[in-house]
């Protein structure tokens, strides 16, 4: 549990922009994209409302997990530049209010999901949020470097969450999609915790490279995409895919491995200096978005 | 430290914009239970 103390003015009541703020709305696009082509990617129509839904519930759910993360997390925030204007930590909100915006949120995500589409979907989504809150931020986020590996499942539930909420089941497709997620983040995350490795440490937050250095990192970031590419071309000689997919997944796979290659060739310990890392976290956005993207123009012209 | 009639002020305007973007919120909430409560019966017809 935290331990801050809100220095917001309670008098004032917050804006409502830091309500919106606490949602992550810049991680939700990548959230909201991989649910919907989750969702387009199954083989059952959906009908729009109820897809528009779908995709609506998804990333209330991921922005109360956000608000949930910011709520727990304000003191860690506070100690890291990159997050020290957040509204919480910058005294703009008080913590109970954003207690009341993530839980309320929650509820209302998981509730619309299955009302709307089927309780499978709504099931999912709960998991997913309660993971991300409990399981990450709440329990290995601040004891272990493989608070990453283990807590980016959080993030890979999205494409299921779409399937199932247009299919009502869940197939091997939407597992691999998951695995890809899974298998995505820690290299994604830990290219961005080498450049930010000073913020980690100021705040005694556990990432790989604050706690094995940098050269361990850049190791495990080489060792995690050889089965993350893996991941991204098995459903096409699997046979649940075309070759649009697979020839994208392959080349983009190839491509991130190229990046990954010269983090690892890199030597530098100056964030200055980091170039290759930057490039790599850059990219892995391009990627997943460029492999799902990929997922949904094959299943249209398939 | 800001003075009290600069709060005063403050808070008016975002208890307002509050009050509007939770009008708007609720608003847009009844249209589309109207639209999925229509998409379900089309979907059972």
């Amino acid at each position: 549990m935290t331990s801050v103390t809100t220095t917001a003015d309670t008098a004032i009541p917050a804006d409502w922009r830091d309500f919106l703020a606490l949602t992550k709305p810049r991680v939700m696009s990548l959230v909201v994209f991989t649910g919907l082509c989750g969702l387009l990617a199954a083989p059952v129509p959906i009908h729009p409302v109820i897809g528009f839904t779908a995709i609506l519930c998804i990333a209330l759910g991921a922005g109360a997990a956000g608000a949930l993360n910011m709520w727990y997390e304000a003191d860690l925030d506070a100690l890291m530049k990159r997050t020290q204007g957040r509204p919480l930590p910058a005294g703009r909100m008080d913590r109970q209010s954003a207690l009341h915006f993530g839980v309320g949120l929650s509820f209302f995500s998981v509730l619309l999901m299955g009302v709307a589409a089927n309780w499978l979907a709504a099931g999912v989504l709960a998991v997913s949020i309660l993971f991300y809150v409990l399981v990450y931020t709440v329990w290995l986020k601040r004891r272990t470097p493989q608070n990453i590996v283990i807590g980016g499942a959080a993030g890979a539930f999205p494409p299921v969450i779409g399937w199932a909420a247009a299919a009502g089941d869940v197939t091997l497709l939407p597992l691999l999609l998951f695995t890809l997620i899974f298998l995505w983040t820690p290299p994604h995350f830990w290219a961005l915790s080498l450049f930010v490795r000073s913020d980690y440490a100021a705040a005694g937050v556990p990432m790989l490279p604050v706690v094995s250095g940098a050269k361990v990192t850049r190791q495990q970031i080489l060792f995690y995409t050889l089965p993350m590419a893996a991941a991204a071309v098995a459903p096409w000689p699997l046979g649940l895919t075309g070759p649009i997919y697979g020839v994208a997944a392959a080349a983009l796979s190839l491509l991130f491995f190229a990046f990954a290659c010269h983090v690892f060739a890199n030597r530098s310990s100056e964030p200055a200096e980091m170039k290759p890392e930057k490039r790599l976290f850059a990219f892995s956005i391009v990627y997943l978005f460029a492999v799902f993207g990929a997922l949904v123009l094959d299943r249209w012209f398939a | 430290m800001i003075p009290e009639g600069q709060k005063n002020e403050i808070r008016a305007a975002r208890q307002k914009s509050r009050a509007l973007v939770t009008a708007l919120a609720l608003g847009a909430f009844v249209i589309l239970m109207f639209a999925i409560t229509i998409a379900k019966m089309a979907a059972n017809t």
